[in-house]
């Protein structure tokens, strides 16, 4: 098992009156893709907005590559190596591609040969380089989110439900990039609903249920065996991928 | 030449960039062109409310920041000046120490009130300025003493400024190159100049940071930009340039008082020029002040003249009488916000479908 770069130990997040997160222990080991599972409500989306900083953790620490973060404002934790793609992209679609790019770089025009590694796979941001990021599609904005989370190197990326409501083929082209990503010695810590996906990508896997963590362990174990699907997930693998556009 | 004069920001429409050119060419040679005091006056108010509208338009249609203590920034700047005239004498010196403790105090005022209160929701922060300019409008008003009160201080300004004064014999155009005049090129340079700082600022790095906060302010957060940080940044600067533009009214009008500077109507006049303008769009300043200040000093003498030219018709001679100019400045307001929705420059620059 490789070192971690992500642990969170106990976590407890309180969103108004709601407790959502009741004691999360999840560790991210450093270089890999760990795949974030669970039913809607289940609290991936805290999970990942606590580890962020944009919710605080009432209880339980989170640390990242050696220190605690747990209660660092949100820029901080950016600063410290930690990119977002949050679940709606939260892309500003006034700005142009360009000018999304130019904010997440920080340090004013990304590296042009960052760019052209990106825009192998992204293709088309490249298109649409100088056009307002309001008016591209749906699967244009994921593309441009991650590239936003990508344009300079970070150590993680948390990423929340990045294929959700796209089509097959915009799909295809995330599993090039995240397996392009995975070249690069890139952590990610993937929220994902589409099994599918997660399958072919991820090294290890944690599933939450109610707001805790009720398995974590390698891809492959999950993905070979049927039973413990049915107990976490509600229903195979087979099935499930038949249930999926 | 031109791209780095307006920053890159190039109007995008052929109508917005025709508007531009008349309203810019209209200011330029008003003095030459026009005669009387009146007009002249019209337009060095339209070139001091351009400065005032587009240094709000960097909180509200930039950053998302609705402030209503704008008019106390720009009262500050015309009573700095006004009161280190009216208590030094006439001199560059008094104008300049008078705009430097006025931009000091609004810095300080401006620093205070975005770091205590940026960080809450949008309509606190409202309320807590609005609670600030309405306390400042009353102190201003009750330390007679110094401010002069509700009658406010009228002060002499350097010789070179005044109308007796004469750059030279002879006439340009048919017009005497006196103080007037220049005192109204003063105004309209430093307009121009700080209206294109405004441009260059909105058009930067930083400007795009703003755009970011506004949109998705947890979202510039977790790209690792410290959005109270960045608010305060904008939240000065628009003092500070509303400061500037108080300093060139005070200068214009050789007066400054409460109801020409600090008054909560000027608050609603400039939300209303930024509305119908376009918010987000530093030329929507330049529109919104030219038509609402010259309706505001024209429509009285248009409904007049209608109300004379429908003499015989018995309803509308009296639906267009110049005591109702009020009432056709608000129906034009609100067809402005129905038809241009997001403004009129919002609208001209909107690409076609």
């Amino acid at each position: 098992m490789s070192e971690a770069l992500l642990r969170l130990a106990g976590v407890h997040t309180h969103i108004g009156q709601y407790h959502i997160l009741q004691g999360v222990d999840l560790t991210v080991p450093k270089g890999g893709l760990t795949v974030l599972l669970g039913r809607n409500g289940a609290g991936k989306t805290t999970t990942l907005r606590t580890i962020m900083g944009l919710w605080h953790a009432s209880r339980g620490s989170v640390s990242f590559d050696g220190q605690d973060i747990t209660r660092r404002a949100t820029p901080d934790i950016s600063c410290a190596g930690i990119a977002y793609v949050p679940e709606n992209m939260g892309i500003f679609s006034d700005l142009t591609v360009r000018e999304n790019l130019v904010l997440a770089a920080r340090r004013g025009e990304p590296e042009r040969a960052r760019l052209d590694w990106i825009f192998g796979f992204f293709p088309a941001l490249k298109k649409f380089w100088n056009q307002a990021a309001g008016t591209l599609s749906g699967g244009q904005k994921q593309m441009l989110a991650i590239a936003r989370a990508i344009v300079e190197p970070r150590k993680l990326l948390l990423v929340d439900e990045p294929t959700k409501g796209l089509a097959p083929a915009i799909v295809q082209s995330l599993i090039n990039a995240f397996r392009e990503l995975k070249s690069t010695e890139t952590t990610i810590l993937l929220v994902e609903q589409n099994f599918n996906f997660v399958r072919s990508l991820g090294d290890s896997v944690a599933v939450m249920d109610d707001g805790r963590i009720v398995y974590s362990g390698p891809m492959a174990e999950l993905a070979e065996d049927r039973h413990l699907q049915q107990r976490l997930l509600g229903l195979s693998l087979d099935a499930h991928q038949q249930r999926l556009p | 030449m031109l791209t780095r004069l307006l920053s890159g920001d190039f109007p995008r429409s052929r109508f917005l960039a025709l508007a531009l050119l008349i309203v810019f060419l209209g200011l330029a040679v008003a003095p030459f062109a026009l005669s009387g005091a009146r007009p002249l006056n019209v337009a060095a108010t339209i070139c001091v409310f351009i400065v005032l509208v587009a240094s709000y338009d960097l909180l509200l249609g930039y950053t998302g920041i609705v402030s209503f203590a704008h008019t106390m920034f720009y009262g500050i700047g015309a009573y700095g000046v006004g009161l280190s005239l009216y208590s030094l004498g006439p001199s560059w010196g008094a104008i300049l120490l008078g705009l430097t403790i006025a931009l000091v105090v609004s810095l300080a005022l401006a620093l205070v009130i975005g770091l205590f209160s940026l960080r809450v929701r949008a309509i606190f922060y409202a309320m807590i300025t609005l609670a600030v300019a309405s306390a400042f409008a009353i102190l201003a008003s009750q330390l007679s003493d110094f401010t002069g009160g509700e009658d406010g201080r009228t002060f002499r300004l350097p010789e070179m400024l005044t109308p007796g004064y004469t750059l030279f014999e002879g006439e340009i155009f048919g017009t005497s190159i006196n103080g007037r005049l220049l005192t109204y090129y003063l105004v309209f340079v430093s307009a121009v100049a700080l209206f294109l700082f405004l441009l260059r600022v909105v058009n930067s790095p930083f400007g795009r940071v703003l755009q970011a906060i506004r949109e998705n302010d947890f979202r510039a957060e977790a790209l690792g930009y410290r959005t109270v940080v960045y608010r305060t940044i904008a939240n000065c600067l628009a003092a500070l340039l509303a400061t500037c533009a108080g300093a060139l009214m005070a200068l214009w009008l050789r007066y400054t008082g409460p109801q020409t500077t600090l008054s909560f109507t000027i608050m609603m006049d400039i939300l209303l020029m930024v509305v119908i303008g376009g918010m987000g769009t530093l030329y929507g300043a330049v529109v919104g002040a030219a038509l609402f200040i010259l309706a505001q000093n024209y429509l009285q003498e248009l409904t007049g003249q209608a109300s004379h030219a429908l003499a015989g018709v018995p309803l509308l001679a009296n639906l267009f009488h110049p005591d109702r100019w009020l009432l056709w400045l608000g129906v034009l307001f609100v067809l402005s916000v129905y038809f241009f929705p997001t403004g009129i420059v919002g609208k001209l620059r909107k690409p076609n479908p």
